[in-house]
């Protein structure tokens, strides 16, 4: 089986220098790229290789460069930009790829700025993740050094320019249009759509915002060509790989690279080893926070855009975090729905002034406060903080655990209220 | 409006390396004003936190009034606007921590320090926040000390790794 | 024009339009919090949530912002579907669980937003059962008041005080559920336009402090359209009044001038209205009990004036009525202009430039929506605040203009044009005196002498036409500039071009219409403007009288006059010992004013005048727009009249057949058209005393108005009968015509469900659109087909800093430099302390430092000031304070000596 995106990741050993890089065939893609291959042509290669974004939204990659303006019709520099804001809660994935493979990344970066013709690129990388920063800085540097990035790279006319931007937390940071704000000097809030980031985007200037495992497929994918990476996927909707991850209590946790597209019983029993002794399986979040809830019956799904959306909740992060039947559901709702009241950039209403209230209405359920109508006033969130109703997607990505929640374990929500304590302390 | 001499008064209470910092972020981009997170960044480095004073002086250099600076700076959740300790403990606090039970460890860092999150000791050793998610749901509970991350923390843990921060 | 279905019915509306302007101009009732017709959309409050439709099939549809969206032709949507019912009630809610609800004891209760929106979506029972969040509130200055828990996060605040008036020092801070708005510490806000945060804040979280001082609300006042009196721009207003005293001014609407906004000296300079320095009776002061019964004062006043030599001074802040009234009693050859000779000059160039019909005057309206405007010497923020504020517009618009296009995005999609254009402005040229805040935004600002400014423009003239001749001896750096700004008018379509009295050279006033004159080809509409010095300059210097000067000439040999001053305090216009010695050539003295001054106290008789509060009249603005204000109540004081009406009396005394003439506004103005053609229309700007609507006359008072019976019970039990107004067709009642009036005669805003100031939309043809029927006042000056152009466009020799001399020239402030909103609490509370501005080197050259005190001498007097180092300032110029007690009269444009005080 192919590992294309970790094969060369030693846990436990410092990730490879330039050099070492190259021997492993690095920046070959970038100068087969430079040596003869058309941004055009190489915007058709990603959307043939059908790599659908890892940050979560799942959109074809090549097809949103492809809305970027071309030739000279734009106005200033063109920017590409690495989300490496990885604060999904349950999501350790990027983390894996930047520490382990740092210049796959930039590598990656490089192919998708030629791609979209950007000259300014950035790495928005979150706060908390300091040893990535390090690395990154060493690898940055190598790379002008080496003439992979700066002025006529690897004697082309082509220029591109790489900064890397710590944030300074906020798990807002990560959706693109407020990402920009950050990286603009601004309050991390979101931006109206459209104008969509291909078109005004970083300083109002056309924009790509990827997701660090989307970019770090670029290379292989230029190396080796559409349909063998299509060929790496078991299932029809993506193709290549995907980092999955599973925390929680299961006997080996961990994060792994396998065909896009097995089931999560694999993940879980195999991979993870299974649940602890003595404990079940309650629930999955099978793509961070702000996923619907799935539960053991959807065990045999193939864990893939589609599939994992069939079954009603989102592939997201592919990083499953497990509910074992000894952790009260409320609390752990609780605990998500905490995050996200904290969260809320504050610009529009509902999700400011209802993320607190389902905490709080939580808070008094896990407390054995809860009354009936708490329930009437969780459910009415879960409807009304859908997409569309607040102004970008972070409450309505809050309401999908909650509103799984309410559908699977509503029994455990019924004994909070009923005997008015939480069953499980 | 401040005149220019208020400007320079403010902007001298910058140290030479803050200066040197900051000027290198904005030369890298298109406007000024686009450098004042970087510019609370550096100044959060040198003095631990971002006091109103240093608002000012980073708002007079970035040609920024304190309002646009101080917008900005309380917006982020690591812009420290208060004094904090000699070193800053962030305990995750999120959902895969909060299975593996990083509750047992604030109380144990509670207890040890006699500190709720948002305080700092007596002593002035520690400060102690909650933090999101810190990327190693793998290795939960999880918390870092300033720069550095520890995984699989357990309460036994705690006095020996703390005692490494005077 | 698209059409689309709303709820099955078919509508047409404007292209171009969101969903939310679209339903309001309607008619609908739509909540909404963050939209503001004047900002645009952001689609942070989520309350304007409609249904939209795939097509009529369709019947799940979806939830949006009808403030984001584009109203589309043959689109299908829903206000009453209960999803969107549902939400928008939901949000309200959610507004609500943090809510203080303290309406009670709030100042915006009655007319506030919030308020009829919770009615407007049903919202009733709270569920809400948790601890609110609650703020600390911050000091902001003596104007305006902070209650941070009644917010609702609309961002309305800042994007009026930070995005449309460039205000820096008022934010959002901090996150989620705890951001905040404010300052980052307390302290008094900066701009001079805070005011309208009482206004765009849909609750009250911002309010009106002065109005806190003597509160009463909305429904509780007698209110009356009228026209602000301190400066020339003539800002349309509503004052409210209750117990005979002004409890606060709001904007009035007007689309052609102020739009929304107000400055600060027009919002809180009314308190000398109020003041205890207003006259109240009439004095005698040859007799020993100097305050008289009417019949001795009638006697009094036939025995000065009924055979005698009268000469009559008038007042740039007087009426036109009243001006014209003087002028009737005293005869034309004995009427002066309440001003000095120089500025009289000035004035008659610009009315020579307005009536010559060969430019068009432009509207503030105009202003905003000019794609370049160039300044040329006046200081716009400080003469002519809601100006500035219409050329911030112009800036900031032109740049939207041009990203709307290249985005195919609606303008009002206001952050995302905001976030597209960045920095990029339009043009701007600012070329003043001294540094100005809209150097800010210019796209090249320059501070010289006001004859080197002029001769910037007569050089860009040159360069437009080259038949203006050339200028020479220009600094390298002027030439650019010069090339520079013609390059920028050259590719604008209308742009406009700024000068003004107030630098006090006659050159400038020149250049601009040179300027002007030499753009205008093309088909380029080109528009001028020109700032004045006073609410009614306008108007009086187109009655082409002569000035003080001419006054103070026949009294040093002409005797035995009688003279009547009305309403100006000529120790503003005169030295103080020139003054007396003018007063002292008279045998008596009549004055007519309303405050207490050094020339009230010169009067032999003295009669109390009214206000714009208690008083009808005209006022022209800087643009030849004549605007007719109403008293807002009528005093319980009868000895109180307008000067008008005091003057008119006066000439029944004299004039043996005067019964039958009207003397009610109408009649005095259709007298003047008859007498001056220059005024031609001016009686048009507002309807007849007798208008009507199906028999009713418009009512002051909202039908809610409380306590008729009651309020005056502690000094009569029976309900005294309401006072009538022989002057307008407005009653001092609740009672009339309960629709909407015609738009000069609008008391106050109110629609049903609208109790809050939005509720103006109800009264324009589209949301932000003009109001209906017309926005009021009556322009005198109109371009004309080929009329001649005037030819003076020689410019003067360049400026020369001169040994030992300094050009004394005055510096205005918002606050401060304007009679009477000076003596207002507030507002002198804000204004700076006088000092003398001189430029580095000369303040060098002087000896003096900032604070040491400095000896200023002209030919007439000499004034004490400390020193304030003005940056950017040419040398060898001098900058008093204008309009202050200790400079007022100050020979402005002379050149005078300076010395170092010693002490
Ligand atoms: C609240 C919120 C947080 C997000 N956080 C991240 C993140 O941390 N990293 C990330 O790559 N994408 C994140 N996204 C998704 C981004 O908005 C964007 O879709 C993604 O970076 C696009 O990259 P891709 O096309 O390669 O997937 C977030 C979205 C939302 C609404
Ligand atoms: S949903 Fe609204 S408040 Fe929440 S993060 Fe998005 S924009 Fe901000
Ligand atoms: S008015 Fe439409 S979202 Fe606020």
């Amino acid at each position: 089986m192919e590992r294309p995106l970790t094969e060369n990741i030693k846990t436990g050993h410092p990730p490879l220098d330039l050099k070492g890089y190259e021997k492993t065939g690095g920046y070959a893609a970038v100068r087969k790229v430079l040596q003869g291959m058309s941004p055009a042509d190489l915007q058709q290669l990603v959307k043939d290789s059908n790599l659908k974004g890892r940050g979560g939204a799942g959109f074809n990659t090549g097809m949103k460069w492809s809305f970027v303006p071309m030739g000279n019709e734009t106005r200033g520099p063109k920017y590409l930009i690495c989300n490496a804001d990885e604060m999904e809660p349950g999501t350790f994935k990027d983390r894996l790829l930047i520490e382990g493979n740092p210049h796959q990344l930039i590598e990656g970066m490089i192919l998708a700025a030629y791609a979209i013709q950007a000259t300014v690129s950035y790495i928005f990388l979150r706060w908390a993740y300091r040893e990535a920063a390090h690395i990154l800085r060493k690898c940055i540097d190598e790379a002008y050094a080496a003439g992979y990035l700066g002025q006529h790279i690897h004697g082309s006319s082509y220029q591109l320019d790489m900064y890397l931007h710590t944030g300074v937390g906020r798990y807002m940071c990560g959706e693109e249009t407020a990402l920009l704000n950050a990286l603009e000097g601004k309050r991390a809030t979101p931006r109206a759509k459209p104008p969509f980031p291909q078109v005004s985007g970083l300083f109002g200037k056309p924009t790509i915002v990827n997701n660090v495992e989307t970019l770090c497929c670029i290379p292989h994918i230029v190396n080796k060509g559409a349909a063998w990476f299509k060929s790496l996927s078991l299932s029809e909707d993506s193709g290549g790989t995907k980092i999955y991850g599973v925390s929680g209590k299961v006997k080996k946790p961990g994060a792994w690279e396998l065909p896009m597209g097995v089931t999560m019983r694999e993940l879980i029993e195999d991979h993870a080893g299974g649940m602890w002794n003595g404990l079940h399986l309650k629930g999955v979040l099978p793509g961070g926070a702000s996923t619907d809830f799935l539960t053991p019956e959807h065990l045999d799904i193939k864990m893939d855009f589609t599939s994992v959306a069939s079954a009603g909740s989102r592939l997201g992060t592919g990083t499953l975090v497990v509910l074992d039947d000894a952790t009260c559901p409320v609390g752990f709702v609780h605990n998500l729905q905490r995050f996200f009241a904290q969260e809320s950039c504050g610009f529009c209403t509902p999700c400011r002034e209802g993320l607190p209230w389902v905490e709080k209405v939580l808070m008094s359920i896990e407390r054995g406060e809860g009354s009936e109508e708490d329930m009437e006033l969780l459910h009415m969130h879960t409807r009304l903080l859908g997409p569309g109703n607040t102004f970008c997607a972070l409450a309505p990505g809050a309401m999908e655990p909650l509103q799984s929640a309410l559908k699977y374990f509503r029994d455990d929500f019924e004994n909070h209220i009923k005997n008015k304590k939480c069953p499980y302390n | 409006m401040m005149t220019e001499t208020e400007i320079k008064a403010k902007v001298s209470r910058l140290a030479e390396e803050e200066i040197k910092a900051i000027d290198h972020e904005i030369s890298l981009l298109p406007y000024k004003k686009a450098g004042v997170i970087e510019a609370l960044k550096i100044i959060q480095q040198h003095r631990g936190w971002v006091s109103d004073e240093s608002v000012e002086a980073v708002a007079a250099y970035l040609e920024m009034s304190p309002a646009e600076v101080d917008s900005v700076a309380t917006f982020y959740n690591l812009i420290f606007r208060k004094p904090v300790g000699r070193h800053v403990i962030l305990l995750c606090d999120s959902i895969s921590c909060y299975v593996m039970g990083y509750d047992k460890l604030y109380a144990a860092l509670k207890e040890q320090l006699s500190i709720k999150f948002g305080e700092t000791s007596s002593d002035g050793r520690f400060t102690l926040l909650p933090n999101a998610c810190l990327g190693c749901c793998d290795h939960a509970p999880a918390l870092m000390v300033d720069e550095d991350l520890f995984r699989d923390v357990k309460v036994e843990m705690l006095d020996q790794l703390l005692s490494a921060y005077k | 024009m698209p059409t689309i279905n709303i709820d099955k019915i078919p509508y047409v509306v404007k292209a171009g339009k969101n969903l939310l302007e679209a339903c309001l101009s309607l008619g609908l009732d739509l909540p909404y919090f963050c939209w503001h017709p004047a900002m645009g959309s952001v689609g942070a409050c989520r309350q304007c949530a409609v249904k939209v439709y795939k097509d009529e099939q369709d019947t799940k549809g979806k939830l949006v912002m009808s403030c984001m969206e584009n109203a589309k032709d043959g689109m299908f949507l829903s206000v009453t579907d209960m999803d969107a019912v549902a939400f928008r009630s939901q949000i309200i809610e959610w507004l609500m669980t943090n809510h203080p609800h303290d309406c009670p004891v709030c100042d915006e209760g009655g007319s506030c937003h919030l308020q009829d929106m919770t009615v407007m979506t049903g919202h009733s029972y709270r569920r809400f059962q948790y601890k609110k969040r609650t703020f600390q509130n911050q000091y902001l200055g003596p104007l305006i008041n902070h209650e941070m828990n009644r917010c609702i996060q609309c961002y309305r605040c800042v994007r009026f005080y930070r995005d449309y008036a460039g205000g820096t020092d008022l934010n959002v801070f901090s996150a989620h559920h705890h951001v905040y708005f404010g300052r980052e510490k307390d302290g008094i806000l900066e701009s001079p336009f805070s005011g309208n945060l009482a206004e765009v804040c849909p609750t009250g979280v911002f309010t009106d402090k002065l109005l806190k001082d003597h509160y009463t609300r909305k429904w509780d006042l007698t209110t009356a359209p009228s026209v602000c009196h301190h400066c020339s721009l003539g800002c349309n207003t509503i004052a409210g009044e209750r117990y005979g005293t002004i409890r606060s001014i709001v904007n009035r609407f007007n689309g052609a001038v102020n739009g929304y906004f107000l400055c600060d000296r027009g919002r809180f300079g009314y308190e000398f209205v109020n003041s205890l320095n207003r006259i109240v009776r009439p004095l005698v002061r040859t007799r020993a009990v100097e305050s008289v019964d009417d019949a001795t004062l009638m006697e009094e006043l036939r025995k000065l004036i009924v055979s005698q030599k009268l000469i009559g001074i008038g007042s740039p802040r007087a009426s036109v009525e009243s001006n014209f009234a003087l002028m009737q009693l005293v005869g034309k050859e004995n009427f002066y202009q309440g001003v000095t000779e120089e500025l009289a000059y000035l004035e008659r160039k610009i009315i020579d430039v307005l009536q010559s019909g060969s430019l068009h005057s432009a509207s503030l309206k105009e202003i905003e929506l000019a794609d370049a405007v160039l300044v040329l010497g006046e200081d716009v923020w400080n003469t002519a605040p809601v100006m500035a504020l219409a050329i911030r517009q112009s800036v900031m618009k032109t740049a939207a203009g041009e990203a709307s296009q290249q985005l195919g995005l609606p303008v009002w999609q206001d952050s995302a044009i905001r976030e597209f254009i960045q920095d990029d402005k339009g043009f701007l040229a600012n070329i003043t005196v001294a540094p100005s805040p809209l150097d800010e935004i210019s796209s090249t600002h320059q501070h010289a002498a006001p004859d080197d400014i002029a001769r910037l423009g007569f050089a860009i003239a040159h360069l437009l036409d080259p038949s203006v001749p050339e200028v020479t001896k220009l600094s390298e750096k002027t030439e650019q500039t010069a090339a520079v700004i013609a390059e920028a008018l050259k590719a604008a379509r209308h742009p406009v071009i700024i000068s003004g009295a107030s630098c006090y050279n006659e050159a400038l006033i020149r250049s601009a219409y040179a300027v002007a004159t030499a753009l205008n080809k093309d088909g380029r509409e080109v528009g001028i403007s020109y700032v004045m010095p006073e609410c009614n300059s306008m108007g009086l210097a187109m009655m082409r009288a002569p000035s003080i000067d001419g006054a103070v000439k026949r009294s040093s040999f002409e005797h035995d006059l009688t003279l009547v001053v009305m309403e100006n305090d000529l120790y503003r216009f005169m030295p103080a010992k020139k003054a007396d010695q003018f007063f002292r050539s008279f045998k008596n003295i009549i004055v007519l004013d309303s405050l207490n001054n050094q020339t009230t106290e010169r009067a032999t008789l003295l009669l109390p005048a009214a206000t714009f509060a208690d008083g009808d009249g005209t006022l022209v603005n800087n643009e030849g727009r004549a605007q007719r204000f109403y008293q807002v109540y009528s005093p319980a004081n009868p000895n109180i009249k307008e000067s008008w009406k005091w003057l008119w009396n006066l000439n029944v005394l004299i004039t043996t057949n005067s019964n039958g003439l009207e003397y009610h506004p109408d009649g005095l103005l259709a007298n003047l058209e008859m007498t001056m053609p220059q005024f031609a229309g001016i009686s048009s700007a507002a309807p007849s005393r007798d208008f009507r609507i199906h028999g009713e006359m418009i009512p002051r008072e909202p039908h809610r108005y409380s306590g008729r019976t009651a309020m005056l019970a502690n000094l009569t039990v029976s309900e005294p009968k309401p006072r009538n107004d022989a002057d307008s067709p407005m009653t001092f009642t609740m009672e009339g015509y309960q629709g909407i009036p015609p738009s000069p005669l609008i008391p106050f805003f109110w629609s049903p469900g609208w109790n809050s100031v939005q509720s103006v939309n109800r009264y324009q043809n589209e949301p932000g659109g003009s109001l209906k029927g017309g926005d009021p006042g009556k322009r005198l000056f109109e371009q004309r087909e080929n009329a001649e152009t005037i030819h003076f466009i020689d410019s003067p020799e360049a400026y020369a800093a001169r040994e030992q001399k300094w050009l004394l020239l005055p510096r205005y402030h918002v606050f401060g430099s304007e009679e009477l909103s000076a003596t207002a609490r507030a507002i002198n509370e804000l204004a700076p302390i006088p000092a003398i501005g001189l430029s580095f080197r000369d303040a060098a050259q002087l000896g003096v430092v900032e604070g040491s005190i400095i000896r200023l001498q002209t030919d007439q007097e000499e004034v004490l000031l400390p020193v304030k180092i003005q940056e950017g300032l040419s040398d060898g110029i001098v900058l008093a304070p204008a309009g202050r007690s200790e400079t007022m009269a100050l020979k402005w444009g002379s050149w005078v000596s300076l010395k170092k005080h010693l002490t």
